[in-house]
């Protein structure tokens, strides 16, 4: 699904050079449950946006679902994205003006699909993390883990290939993060491909395989028994 | 682009961002509504300024004697110069095809008695054409006639503000009022648009004047109207032929500027048209100025918007949006919100307008009133202004890469 050869990427600050990312490669396959550890500075949040297109490598190559992600101009890489793409960020990024519903058929939107089918496909998807009833709330109404569920709903919406996870957790108490853990590995149980930053041991260790990271470089890749989230969850 | 879906989605925006809507709108609707009202504000004072200098007839010359003030063929200097009824008849007969009217003029002021009431009010004693040179219009009976020249006869003419002073509601015309030690009968009533002075004058027959005050033959002023056909130059001509040959008459030498004067009321026109036209470069620097007080104020509100919205964008490019998309929609989301509050704020700017009328008459503007197609034609430069100014912005906005877009918090 995901093929990285000697990807590079540095920041300028200023007249000083960042070198963030030294030479990856990696490779996810369909159906993977795959966390990026690493302490803060590592890298692992780079590696994140180049793998989602929201950011450029340097150098390296990059395939994803057999298309090499090369020259993109901004129009390209907006079809990509949600052709392929599904986002979880840590701050949630829902637009705070729109509904659940509203939020979650927004990729929809983008593909063109008619209103009537996008606003069904969205309560869909809202019923599947359990917020059917909320569609009609705007994100300032629902609590953390509430708008993190509505923001996997959009990231599924569009039906990705790949799901990439930004500290999904970042923000929630424990007990949310594993409910939220819960759902992301039910959606990965149904066969799709999540990858998901974290530095938090336990939520890493409820996938099936840690990438550690350090200074840029994988130091680490192994496959680990994933700890079912659902456990915790009552 | 354009279809219903996009519409709604921008109207879905526009109610549900309120303060945002609210300020580009008001900010929109204000500037626009500034230029309407300072521009017809502007349109107001130049009427003022018509009404000031358009009351009389512009085709007259005034003719007024003075005193000499060189020692001409045997006269000494200093010598004081009268008109009378030759001068008239002289003039009449050598500039007949060149004249469309003339009248003497003979000021004075009198105590003016009815019933109980009185006043002291000018009167003139004039010819029948004097009507034609101060625009006189008779509200109530007749001006002044040929037959009443003749036969003398002790008829007055009262102005509007006499009839209202002395009369109380009571119908004047037939009635007697003293004038100075006479009767005179009212045969009319008149009103002036030259202000209330001039309604408070009171015309008599000249020939009436002439007997009252001992069978004399003399007269004041001159004033003559010209046939508006000679033109400019003919009027200048004219005048100075005019001169030639009342100086001739009264021995007066040529090059002696004191003896008699005539003021040109084509003259002083021309000089009035040159102030109106510097009213109306000054109205028009203030319109631009406006519009470009506006545009700036618009183009402000637009930056501010499209900053505030970086995260938004940001999160719509993770989700698929293309820059295009992006764009688009910020565009028409801000042209339709400029387009609507514009002309509602231009609407209520000629609203006001029309209701003003005379209001601010103390105030030296008459009438403000804007062209209803300077004021779309502003309104669309204000829209397009907006546009253009909200275009840069956005177009960076959805260069950015989404990750900086997303990070800005």
């Amino acid at each position: 699904m995901i093929e990285i050869k000697e990807l590079h990427k540095s920041y300028k600050m200023g007249s000083n050079s960042l070198h963030v990312l030294k030479g990856i490669n990696f490779s996810v396959k369909k159906g993977e449950l795959v966390a990026i550890m690493g302490s803060s500075g590592s890298g692992k949040s780079t590696l994140l946006n180049i793998l989602g297109m929201l950011d450029e490598a340097d150098e390296g190559t990059y395939i994803l679902d057999g298309v090499p992600i090369e020259d993109l101009n901004e129009t390209k890489a907006a079809e990509y994205r949600n052709k392929f793409l599904g986002f979880i960020f840590q701050s949630f990024n829902l637009i705070n003006y729109k509904s659940a519903k509203d939020n979650v058929a927004l990729p929809l939107f983008y593909q063109g699909m008619p209103r009537k089918e996008r606003n069904t496909m969205a309560l869909d998807y809202l019923e599947r993390v359990g917020l059917k009833p909320w569609a009609e709330h705007l994100p300032s109404e629902l609590s953390g883990g509430q708008k993190q569920r509505v923001a996997i709903a959009r990231a599924m919406a569009s039906q990705p290939k790949v799901l990439l996870a930004d500290e999904p957790t970042g923000a929630l108490d424990s007990k949310t993060s594993y409910e939220v853990m819960d759902l992301i590995q039910k959606i990965n149980d149904e066969g799709n491909t999540i990858l998901v930053v974290t530095h938090e041991k336990d939520i890493a260790h409820m996938c099936k395989r840690i990438v550690y990271l350090k200074d840029g470089v994988i130091v680490e890749d192994k496959k680990v028994n994933q700890v079912r989230a659902s456990s915790y969850v009552q | 682009m354009f279809n219903r879906d996009t519409w709604k989605e921008i109207f879905d925006t526009i109610r549900k961002n309120k303060l945002r809507t609210f300020l580009t709108g008001f900010t929109m609707a204000i500037g626009i509504f500034i230029v309407v009202i300072l521009v017809g504000f502007t349109n107001g004072l130049q009427n003022t300024f018509e009404e000031f200098f358009g009351d009389d007839a512009t085709n007259t010359f005034f003719i007024f004697p003075g005193r000499t003030s060189m020692p001409y063929k045997g006269y000494k200097s200093n010598r004081s110069i009268r008109f009378d009824n030759s001068d008239l008849t002289d003039i009449k007969e050598n500039f007949e095809p060149l004249l469309q009217y003339i009248t003497p003029r003979i000021t004075r002021s009198n105590l003016v008695r009815y019933k109980g009431e009185s006043n002291n009010y000018t009167n003139r004693a004039v010819a029948p054409a004097h009507q034609f040179s101060e625009k006189t219009i008779i509200m109530k009976g007749r001006f002044i006639n040929e037959n009443d020249l003749k036969i003398k006869g002790k008829y007055a003419v009262i102005g509007r503000l006499v009839e209202q002073d002395l009369f109380n509601g009571e119908d004047p015309i037939g009635k007697y009022i003293t004038l100075g030690d006479s009767a005179f009968k009212v045969i009319g009533v008149f009103q002036d648009d030259g202000g209330d002075n001039e309604e408070r004058f009171i015309y008599i027959p000249y020939t009436t004047r002439q007997l009252i005050e001992k069978g004399t033959d003399r007269i004041e002023q001159i004033i003559i109207g010209f046939n508006p056909a000679i033109g400019y130059t003919g009027a200048m001509a004219l005048e100075k032929n005019i001169l030639k040959l009342l100086k001739d008459k009264k021995v007066i030498a040529r090059e002696d500027r004191s003896g008699i004067f005539i003021r040109n009321i084509a003259d002083e026109l021309k000089q009035n048209q040159q102030f109106a036209q510097v009213l109306g470069f000054i109205a028009l620097f203030f319109a631009i100025g406006t519009i470009i007080a506006g545009i700036i104020g618009v183009s402000n509100i637009m930056i501010f918007v499209v900053k505030e919205r970086t995260k938004e964008i940001g999160i719509r490019k993770a989700l698929g949006a293309t820059p295009r998309v992006v764009i688009s929609g910020i565009l028409l989301e801000a042209t339709t919100i400029t387009t609507l509050s514009g002309f509602s704020g231009m609407l209520a700017g000629v609203a006001i307008l029309q209701n003003l009328g005379d209001q601010l008459e103390d105030y030296f503007i008459t009438n403000p009133y804007i062209d209803i197609g300077f004021a779309i034609g502003a309104t669309l430069v204000l829209i397009v202004f907006g546009t253009v100014a909200g275009y840069v912005p956005a177009k960076r906005a959805a260069r950015i890469k989404p990750i900086v877009a997303l990070r800005d918090e």
